[in-house]
């Protein structure tokens, strides 16, 4: 029950193992694009894209031996639905204790959907300084954009139709490891 | 011209009775009160249930005519009185100009008498101009009918010119109603000091500003011989100043208004202009010791300081609103559910606080039933409950601070020497009446 | 979880939980004060009108900047320049506003309880940017986020609030906001200058200024206004100074690391002395960055997203 609605799980996506083969590829492929670690940071969307960038910093490290800078970013303060919401959403800090000025910044979040939350991402980073690149890793694509953006890096591509949900678990918010689709009634 | 209360339970503050019996209305007069009256061709009011009482008496309203016809008018204001259940009313001099010589007060009783509904007593001003600093001609304004005489609205600061206004006062056997308040303590306040002030931050007006004068009035009343009321007597140490000085035997009086015995300054709370008043709001404390004071006899009269004001005038900050609230439709309303169904007066006392009381303080002939007394007549029903509604008031201030709130005990009629001019809360029109 | 009504015109009024919602906001707030670019587009088409019916250049300031930062369009309204000072109400003034469509009204006026007339009347959120000796929430906000932030906490710490408390709507908040996190205010001051039954909002009022210091963690020195002494309210500045001065001495009753914070602008030398004023101990200049934050987050608060 979520705010009195009957929301029912219809299927597993991915498991630990899943969700860990698939941090472990996208790691490779941003060391791959990128041409080694060398001027590159991750920059996690909260909530969940906050550990999943502190775990992909880890592959990278185990990877390349090298670490690489990790921030936080919270993108309320530019979401263009916050008049439309019918809740207000909490604001909290943004967390990139390095300047992001010629740096290679690889956006993470846990899903893409519409896209509208990497543009606001985009929009609240571009105010921190002048990246050399802005690159977008995702956990899992659902499809359904609304705006022209892609993922540089996906995990999983996940068809899903409009009126499901895609919950992505993480042992540290949740205490769970998995990504599942949830189906809401009409 | 006839009629007949039946079956009411008729209120006799001379006698101290409360007992069923029919009254006989005969050419605007009670023409006789007895058990089980019946006179041929005589209109019959049902009053079985209902407290037949001698017509209410206000002996502190502020009728704002001449010089502030926007807040009342004796048209408006003695309609006010007439929906409240009072049959009369006295009314303050701080009008413009101040009521403070003889053609001035002739001329509140010619207008009373072609516009006003229900009886008007001046109260004369002490001083010219209520100014403070020379005496009015009390003499001249007694001869011309001034009940009493007082500055309300604002003391008389000088203590050696009230001395003599009292000694003046004293030769004419008239009374002075004292507006208690020591100017230099209460200068710049809007509220009661305490608590609630300090919380809101608005200056207030402590205790002792009231007190200090309570205290110099009494001492000098008790020099001078004059009898001396205190008008709207609001804190405990008031009520123990009077105490002692009842037990001493001096000639002092004093009233109580019901929002003293009905709200503390927690009502301020929100900003509500409508709860600002001179006297302020006090505390729990000091509205325990009103009530007590009103039960025991050291206050002698309810009287409702009516303050009528404009929206205009109260829509504002709490500090730049005037003070005062428009009491007379909600009195009677007021002593029956705070007061009478609470057990701290019986019936009888409180009519008499509004009735023999003020009419013996004032020297009039009211306040008392008897064969031969006019038929100045309210009728109040306890059971009678209603919501108060500012919008169905007669009188032209809307200020109240109990709109909505809900009153049991509500004046059912009002007759005036003999002609029903309210019924049921409602004012009955010329045509209408009997 | 957001702020249960539409204005912020005092902190009596609000929860701990609220109180909380606006420091934590407040700190996301300051990153943005702090870095280079100070600008999101938050509040971009809304409208946040200032009106000021007494001259506070800081406080005004900070509100205007809070909500350019928040891409609010701003407008002042001065007393002396508008209708205000040709005898136009309050309220036609407030209705006048509104018409123009504002979303928030920042309020300053010399009247207590302005705020709250203001709040009842217009649909706009109203901010009580101080009025009369009532409250100031915005300035006793920013004491505890500044507080907070220092120390890492508010419930326990040990408060000194000094001078003028009658006259003080910062101390009425700070007393408000302070004792409802669960910290110990003190309050000391001449006691023709202390209010009567001020303990019943929870504070503590000392005999003198070295029992108010005593260990506190955080010293709060009120402007005293030198019209009071014209008003017969004490003796003279001289003597309140050698009373009531926080001086170097007399901070070393309090913590070690107790903070010094005044709400401005300051007497040097009369109710603090110089020395401390721009001492080590001193976060006042901390307070006026801190201001604009929590400014910023009782903008987002009030208007930023969900409909009410």
């Amino acid at each position: 029950m979520l705010g009195g609605i009957t929301i029912k799980e219809k299927a597993q996506i991915l498991d630990r193992e899943g969700i860990r083969r698939s941090l472990t590829r996208i790691a490779h492929e941003i060391i791959e694009r990128n041409k080694g670690a060398e001027g590159l940071a991750l920059v996690g969307i909260r909530k969940r894209g906050a550990p999943l960038a502190g775990r992909l910093a880890e592959r990278i490290m185990d990877i390349e031996g090298r670490r690489v800078d990790v921030g936080v970013l919270d993108i309320t303060l530019y979401r263009d639905d916050l008049s439309t919401l019918a809740y207000q959403p909490l604001v909290r800090s943004t967390e990139v204790p390095f300047p992001v000025d010629g740096k290679i910044v690889v956006l993470v979040d846990d899903v893409i959907y519409t896209g509208r939350t990497i543009r606001a991402a985009m929009g609240a980073l571009i105010d921190l300084g002048r990246p050399r690149a802005i690159q977008l890793a995702a956990l899992i694509d659902r499809g359904h954009r609304e705006l022209p953006i892609r993922a540089d890096y996906v995990g999983k591509n996940v068809p899903t139709a409009k009126k499901e949900e895609v919950a992505v678990l993480l042992q540290e918010i949740d205490g769970e490891e998995r990504v599942i689709i949830l189906e809401t009634p009409d | 011209m006839k009629l007949i209360i039946k079956g009411g339970l008729v209120v006799d503050p001379v006698a101290g009775s409360v007992l069923k019996k029919d009254i006989l209305v005969v050419d605007g007069k009670v023409a006789r009160i007895g058990s089980n009256l019946s006179v041929d061709g005589a209109a019959v009011i049902d009053a079985a249930g209902r407290l037949v009482a001698p017509g209410l008496i206000d002996m502190h309203v502020h009728l704002r005519e001449p010089g502030f016809e926007a807040k009342e008018t004796i048209y408006t204001g003695t309609r006010a009185a007439a929906r409240g259940g009072f049959t009369a009313v006295a009314c303050m001099p701080n009008t413009n100009p101040v009521i403070d010589n003889a053609a001035l007060v002739g001329s509140v009783i010619n207008s009373a008498r072609s516009g006003g509904l229900v009886h008007v007593y001046p109260v004369g001003a002490i001083t010219r101009g209520s100014r403070g600093e020379e005496l009015a001609e009390m003499g001249d304004m007694a001869e011309a009918g001034a009940v009493a005489f007082s500055d309300d609205g604002t003391p008389v600061a000088n203590a050696g010119l009230m001395r003599r206004a009292m000694q003046y006062a004293a030769m004419l056997d008239k009374p002075l109603i004292s507006h208690s308040e020591e100017k230099s303590l209460s200068a710049g306040g809007s509220m009661h000091e305490g608590r609630v002030s300090t919380i809101l931050g608005l200056k207030g007006i402590p205790a002792c500003a009231e007190e200090v004068m309570v205290a110099r009035d009494i001492l000098l009343a008790e020099e001078t011989g004059c009898r001396v009321h205190i008008a709207h007597v609001s804190t405990a140490g008031s009520v123990r100043l009077l105490r002692e000085a009842r037990a001493r035997g001096v000639r002092v009086s004093a009233e109580a208004t019901p929002h003293h015995f009905t709200l503390t300054d927690e009502a301020v709370m929100g900003f509500d202009t409508f709860t600002k008043v001179n006297p302020p709001l006090r505390t729990e404390d000091d509205l325990a010791a009103v009530k007590q004071g009103l039960a025991d006899g050291v206050i002698d009269v309810i009287a409702t300081d009516h303050a009528p004001h404009t929206a205009e005038e109260k829509d504002v900050e709490y500090e730049r609103a005037p003070f005062g609230l428009a009491g007379l439709e909600t009195a009677v309303g007021l002593v029956w559910t705070e007061l009478v169904a609470t057990g701290v007066l019986t019936p009888l006392r409180a009519i008499t606080c509004m009735t023999l009381n003020p009419a013996r303080i004032l020297g009039i002939p009211k306040g008392a039933l008897a064969p031969g007394s006019d038929a100045d007549i309210t009728i109040i029903d306890p059971a009678l409950a209603g919501v108060v509604d500012p919008a169905k008031f007669a009188g032209k201030g809307r200020n109240t601070p109990f709109a909505g709130r809900v009153l049991k005990g509500l004046p059912w009629l009002t007759m005036i020497s003999g002609k029903i001019v309210m019924r049921g809360g409602v004012l009955l029109e010329e045509n209408q009446q009997q | 979880m957001r702020l249960r009504g539409k204005d912020m015109v005092g902190l009596r009024n609000s929860t701990a939980q609220e109180i909380e919602l606006i420091l934590n906001t407040a700190e996301a707030m300051k990153g943005i004060v702090n870095r280079q670019i100070k600008k999101v587009p938050t509040l971009r088409g809304r409208t946040v009108i200032t009106v000021f019916y007494e001259a506070s250049t800081r406080t005004r300031t900070s509100f205007e900047l809070a909500a350019k930062y928040l891409s609010a369009d701003t407008v002042g309204v001065a007393a002396a320049t508008s209708s205000v000072s040709k005898g136009e109400s309050l309220k036609d003034t407030a209705r006048n506003i509104a018409a123009m469509g504002a979303d928030v009204v920042v309020l300053r006026h010399p009247m207590a309880g302005a705020a709250e007339l203001l709040a009842g009347t217009l649909k706009a959120s109203v901010i009580n940017a101080g009025d009369g000796a009532h409250e100031h929430p915005s300035q006793g906000l920013l004491d505890l986020f500044t507080a907070r932030e220092k120390k890492g906490r508010l419930e326990g710490l040990k408060v000194a609030i000094i001078g003028d408390i009658m006259h003080s709507r910062v101390a009425r908040s700070d007393i408000w906001g302070y004792t409802r996190m669960g910290a110990e205010v003190r309050l000391a001051g001449p006691s023709t200058l202390m209010p009567k039954d001020i303990e019943k909002m929870g504070a503590k009022v000392c005999g003198n200024i070295e029992e108010a210091l005593a260990d506190a963690d955080v010293i709060n020195v009120l402007r005293i206004q030198t019209e009071r002494q014209q008003q017969g309210l004490f003796p003279g500045l001289r003597e309140y100074s050698r009373m009531f001065c926080v001086n170097r001495e007399r901070l070393r009753l309090a913590a070690p690391d107790a903070l010094l914070m005044h709400p401005g602008p300051m007497n040097r030398g009369i109710e603090i002395s110089p020395d401390v004023a721009d001492g080590l101990q001193s976060v006042i200049t901390e307070q006026v960055t801190n201001g604009v934050a929590v400014r910023m987050a009782l903008l987002y608060l009030l208007i930023g997203g969900g409909a009410r």
